[in-house]
């Protein structure tokens, strides 16, 4: 077995002497698609900023497979956080500037983004011209189109309507098993989370009555086939995961 | 009302001008002033035209330009990098700012006597009371422009392993420019009453500043109606230059 995509040992971390994560240690092997879920204020984006390199823990140490800490990742926001003045090509040719790729081959790959999350003939748009979800499409072809080892989702449909919401996931599942990207998707949604991931951490605190510090109380495999369609919501398996996970954030412990 | 707001804006300015100078006539007619009190809008007309055709207008107006235009971009090109400075180094807020604001609180005319004592040039003092007038507005809205830059976008370019000078020219210019352009504009006015209190303080005989002073003096009030409607023409002509450029530079804000 090769060694995992991301080790991370021990994070503990001290927020203006507020302790807001203790003793988090994990393992997110290549290619997985991790959820992580808890109630809020826990303490989640905290431990996403962390492992995405943003932020620097009180203690403890991260460890990625050879040269990935170097690359650039892929990151989404609730808040789509698009370049009002860069149209929805602009905006996805962003990371590709910043890597000083240019031309033919950026224009080829920007377009290849834009076809995947469904926006052509939405290029030359500006974001102000887009609904919610176009612009999270736009928000998360940024994140893709210089084809980042790790993606990183905070809540990114938090702010959609159900619907919306329930295709997106969908879209994003179909893109992922078309890239080698390992996937840590932050929801309030234990459905979103169970539906969409190989496995799930909870999030909570292991001392009764408050919620920090937090720490990775469970870890809960999901064990729902792929490819996954909306019809698995009514099986039993899925249905158990849910309960599972919806008792492990419960219990807090 | 309604078929007023319907109407372009051309036509709609022009009938306000119409009602303005047609109120004043008849303020001067129903009063009886003199003229060297309220002159009527023919006076002025009439006076203007002789400004016009001794050249005296067109001369002492390019020198009050010449000395809003530097002084425009004086002003801002000290207020902005320094706006940069305090918006991105929170020490340096610290340190500065306070001076800064007590600094508004001295009314520019009891300050441009200063600036004649320490720069000798009559025309790059004028000069300096204009940038000294344009170098606030500029600043802050340099300020507010930069911290007006969502943090999960730094987080985004840091992540995408952006260097500084990336994610100065694709993060914070483009971001800051709608609120800076916002401040010139602001700038833009207050330069010509920069360079006018600099005339005042130094009236050398040359400015509109200086024949305001030498019309008032001799009482030909309706050469100082002329020459405060020269200053409001070229207060809007700078307003409107800057409102074009804003047109052009952000014309993503104005896709609906």
């Amino acid at each position: 077995m090769s060694s995992p995509f991301l080790t991370a040992v021990n994070i503990s971390h001290t927020f203006h002497d507020l302790p807001v994560l203790e003793n988090i240690s994990l393992e997110i092997q290549s290619g997985d698609f991790v959820a992580l879920v808890g109630p809020s204020g826990v303490g989640k984006s905290t431990l996403l900023r962390i492992l995405a390199g943003l932020l620097r823990p009180s203690s403890g140490e991260i460890h990625m497979a050879d040269g990935s800490r170097q690359e650039p990742i892929g990151l989404v926001f609730q808040r789509d956080n698009l370049m009002p003045w860069r149209t929805v090509a602009e905006n996805i040719r962003l990371p590709l500037e910043l890597m000083g790729m240019n031309g033919r081959e950026a224009n080829g790959r920007v377009q290849a983004m834009i076809n995947l999350v469904g926006l052509a003939g939405f290029e030359q748009r500006y974001p102000a011209q887009l609904s919610g979800g176009m612009a999270q499409r736009v928000a998360l072809a940024r994140a893709l189109v210089h084809e980042p080892l790790f993606l990183l989702l905070d809540e990114p449909f938090g702010a959609l309507d159900a619907l919306t919401r329930e295709r997106m996931g969908l879209e994003l599942l179909r893109i992922w098993e078309a890239m080698p990207v390992t996937v840590l998707l932050v929801t309030h949604s234990i459905n979103e989370a169970v539906f969409l991931a190989d496995e799930v951490l909870v999030m909570g605190s292991r001392r009764p009555n408050t919620k920090r510090p937090a720490t990775i109380t469970h870890r809960i495999p999901t064990g729902l086939p792929r490819p996954r369609d909306l019809a698995m919501e009514r099986t039993a398996v899925f249905q158990d995961c849910v309960t599972a996970v919806r008792a492990a954030i419960e219990s807090g412990v | 009302m309604n078929i007023l707001q319907r109407q372009p804006v051309w036509l709609t300015t022009l009938v306000s001008f119409a009602f303005l100078v047609i109120g004043w006539q008849l303020l001067v007619t129903l009063g009886g002033y003199q003229k060297f009190i309220l002159p009527g809008p023919l006076d002025v007309w009439r006076q203007m035209q002789i400004v016009a055709a001794d050249g005296r207008l067109l001369r002492h107006s390019l020198i009050t330009i010449s000395e809003i235009i530097p002084g425009l971009l004086i002003g801002c090109l000290v207020a902005a990098p320094l706006g940069y400075l305090l918006a991105k180094s929170p020490l340096a807020e610290r340190l500065i700012s306070p001076y800064l604001i007590a600094s508004q609180a001295i009314p520019i005319i009891a300050i441009a006597p200063l600036l004649t004592i320490w720069i000798s040039s009559v025309y790059w003092s004028r000069v300096a009371v204009a940038a000294l007038v344009v170098f606030f507005p500029i600043l802050i809205n340099m300020v507010v422009g930069l911290r007006s830059v969502p943090a999960e976008l730094y987080e985004l370019m840091h992540v995408l392993k952006a260097d500084n000078g990336q994610i100065f020219r694709k993060l914070e210019f483009p971001a800051a420019l709608p609120v800076f352009l916002a401040g010139l504009k602001i700038g833009a006015t207050l330069a010509v009453i920069g360079a006018l209190v600099g005339e005042f303080v130094q009236p050398q005989s040359r400015g509109l500043g200086f024949l305001l002073i030498t019309a008032r003096q001799s009482f030909k009030t309706d050469l100082v109606f002329v020459i405060l409607v020269t200053l409001a023409v070229i207060a809007l002509s700078l307003y409107g230059l800057v409102a074009l450029l804003e047109k052009q530079v952000l014309r993503w804000k104005l896709q609906k």
